[in-house]
């Protein structure tokens, strides 16, 4: 009976914490779990070596995160942050995506040229897509007709039919693309390219760029624009780009595609990700270890929370 | 089927490219341009001597141009052109180069490299030196030749940034015998000018080449009786410069052509995407990237860069655009590389090296410019007659 009751009091106490980020820290070896109402580091935890890449399966039960040195994908209970499984990832794996429902896992084999398709389920690498040089940047579309790598040196997107598992089309895009996203109702996709400081949109349906737009902040110069890390929220409201070492946050229209404001963040922000009820937005900030929130309503950054060296990917769950 | 693969007319950044049939692939052919060498002498019997510095670049830089040409419809090939030892440069180019070939990638000493730029027509072949580091080639203020590899300029102004940040502004030069030494403390004695150093003490090494033996007792005696924070030594064959750390008379630390180095490519160079090059490199070709590589590889995939942004294989198209403000090369040094359209010159950010160590990348934060930062480093254009 007592430990019944201890049980139940553990539970409540895990469920009045209404929201956690899980920082990867890409020097430190860890992973970092953060408190973002309180704006407080709860925790960190040794993960593997140099973790990068992040992600939160649909059911919010395990997260993934690309131990690079290992030469895995960890899975990683979100709970008791246990590891629980390894996926075969191809060596040196950063980024990746999960297709919407879990089952299936893209990762950008940089050295090789090429993305490894997983079947999360069991565990094994089901094919290997020839893309162009460097592939990183990697999205899966939310209706899950598409999966997008970008290759960095050959500065294309590579459109990949998730039904045939084959390139069905390459878009060329400006130097360097890096990271890029759908937005929610999977008709748009936003890509970064950065050593050209863009932006560019394209249209999934007809897979043409229709909006190129040059990232310039007042007072930087151009060479130190370097997007990275973009996300839309799910109203198709607003879009975020983060600019790297310029060390700001684009806030830009997703309608008419104007840019808003710039939000002065850490140092080079690298990734971002939303809070699941939109209301926030986490940037990492690789040079100044720290994560920046930003209250999305007023878009107004509202506080950073110093998490360890090198933070590289952030994802929250509820 | 649907055919579809050059969609010449529509604007570049609508441009979505389709995988194009074998058969209307456009070609675009780079020659490399080289002459055998021979060993130099040996300091030491550490590092081996590597005869094909820059070529393997350039055939890594020709794999990944394809890698993207399969997706463009574009097909590169690379054409090498080795001279013989005892070969004449100038003859070998209008033999078999001039007026036949739109891309030459020359990794040439400067004064070969002269020769042929006098040979050349620029309107029919591009010049890439991938070779020289010489600023006088550069204050010809013409665009016949794209330089790749930084010159000796912005060589010693990374470096001497590097020194300003720390505070050792008090230097004792020390320069070889050779024509390239002295031009490369000349570079030094302009930076030295430029960031406000002091070059409290200069000496030629006129000691032996061959100091295993003897550095022990001339190093000392040679350093002693002068106050100063570094030893800035001039010696670009590597003749001499090894021996003077750690033989000095007071302990003071090596920069310039030994010890900490100025250089555009370096094995310990590994932030931006660097390490996957490095690993690309020597899991293909079984050695470092040299400098020289790094030099060939930037050449090549310049002119690919600008192939796939003009679809086109022709001078005329190609050329324009490298000079433009349009052209954005990615170099692995977290920065976009692109040319200063009056003389050439890339401008792109300099590692400082240490032997196993990579110490800064210049420019060095807080050395501000207009326009941008990597203009810091090197002759900027007010300070030259280019327009």
């Amino acid at each position: 009976m007592k430990n019944i009751l201890w049980i139940v009091a553990l539970c409540a106490a895990v469920t009045a914490q209404a929201e956690t980020v899980y920082v990867t820290l890409e020097k430190d070896n860890a992973l970092a779990i953060v408190d973002p109402i309180a704006g407080t580091l709860t925790k960190t935890v040794p993960v593997g070596q140099r973790p990068r890449g992040i992600a939160i399966g649909p059911d919010n039960k395990f997260l993934y995160i690309a131990t690079s040195d290992d030469d895995t994908i960890k899975i990683i209970d979100a709970e008791t942050l246990e590891e629980v499984g390894r996926l075969p990832s191809g060596e040196d794996p950063e980024t990746f995506a999960l297709s919407p429902d879990g089952s299936r896992m893209f990762v950008s084999n940089e050295d090789d040229s090429q993305v490894t398709v997983i079947d999360v389920q069991e565990c094994k690498a089901i094919k290997e897509i020839k893309v162009g040089v460097e592939p990183e940047g990697i999205a899966a579309s939310p209706d899950g007709r598409w999966v997008i790598s970008a290759s960095e040196t050959t500065n294309m997107l590579h459109w990949i039919d998730t039904e045939s598992l084959a390139i069905v089309d390459n878009t060329l895009v400006d130097p360097r693309p890096r990271a890029l996203s759908f937005t929610a109702d999977s008709k748009f996709v936003w890509a970064t390219s950065e050593m050209a400081g863009t932006l560019t949109i394209l249209d999934a349906e007809t897979r043409q760029i229709i909006k190129n737009i040059k990232l310039e902040v007042p007072g930087v110069t151009f060479d130190k624009i370097q997007p990275v890390g973009v996300a839309i929220d799910k109203d198709n409201r607003w879009g975020y780009v983060a600019l790297g070492p310029a060390n700001r946050v684009a806030v830009i229209d997703a309608k008419t595609y104007e840019i808003e404001k710039f939000l002065l963040v850490g140092e080079r922000v690298w990734n971002l990700a939303f809070s699941p009820d939109q209301k926030r937005l986490y940037t990492t900030n690789g040079v100044s270890n720290d994560i920046s929130i930003i209250d999305l309503a007023s878009h107004k950054v509202t506080k950073s929370v110093g998490v360890g060296r090198y933070p590289w990917g952030v994802v929250a769950k509820p | 089927m649907i055919v579809r693969s050059l969609l010449v007319g529509i604007s570049m950044l609508s441009l979505t490219v389709f995988v194009a049939q074998a058969e209307q692939k456009q070609e675009i052919e780079i020659v490399y341009f080289t002459q055998e060498k021979t060993a130099p002498p040996a300091l030491s019997n550490l590092d081996p001597f590597i005869r094909d510095k820059g070529e393997l670049g350039a055939e890594l830089a020709i794999e990944d141009n394809n890698t993207t040409g399969q997706f463009t419809g574009q097909l590169y090939k690379l054409n090498k052109v080795i001279v013989p030892i005892d070969g004449d440069v100038a003859r070998e180019f209008n033999d078999k180069i001039a007026g036949k070939f739109s891309f030459v990638v020359a990794n040439l000493p400067a004064d070969d490299l002269l020769k042929i730029i006098n040979a050349n027509k620029p309107e029919h072949t591009l010049i890439f030196d991938a070779g020289t580091t010489d600023d006088s080639l550069r204050q010809r203020c013409a665009s016949d030749v794209l330089h790749i590899l930084p010159s000796r300029a912005m060589r010693a102004d990374a470096l001497a940034q590097y020194l300003l940040k720390k505070r050792w502004t008090k230097w004792f030069l020390v320069t070889g015998a050779s024509d390239e030494d002295k031009l490369f403390a000349a570079a030094i004695k302009r930076s030295a000018k430029r960031f406000g150093m002091k070059i409290v003490a200069e000496k030629a090494w006129d000691h032996t080449y061959d100091a295993r033996r003897t550095a022990q007792s001339d190093v000392p005696v040679f350093t002693q009786g002068v106050d100063y924070d570094i030893l800035v030594v001039a010696d670009e064959q590597g003749l001499f410069g090894e021996y003077l750390d750690y033989r000095t008379w007071i302990p003071r630390p090596v920069v310039g052509t030994q010890g900490l180095i100025p250089t555009s490519w370096h094995r310990t160079h590994e932030q931006w995407g660097a390490v996957q090059i490095q690993n690309r490199f020597k899991e293909q070709k079984g050695r470092w990237m040299e400098e020289a590589d790094y030099g060939a590889y930037l050449a090549i995939r310049a002119v690919g860069e600008a192939a796939t942004r003009t679809q086109s294989s022709q001078l005329n198209d190609i050329k324009p655009y490298l000079l433009s403000d349009k052209f954005v090369l990615q170099g692995y040094k977290g920065r976009p590389l692109s040319f200063r359209a009056w003389n050439g010159q890339l401008r792109q950010p300099v590692l400082l090296a240490a032997p196993r160590s990579l110490v800064a990348v210049a420019p060095i934060e807080g050395f501000l410019h207009p326009k941008t930062e990597l203009d810091t480093l090197g002759f900027d254009q007010p300070e030259t007659k280019c327009k």
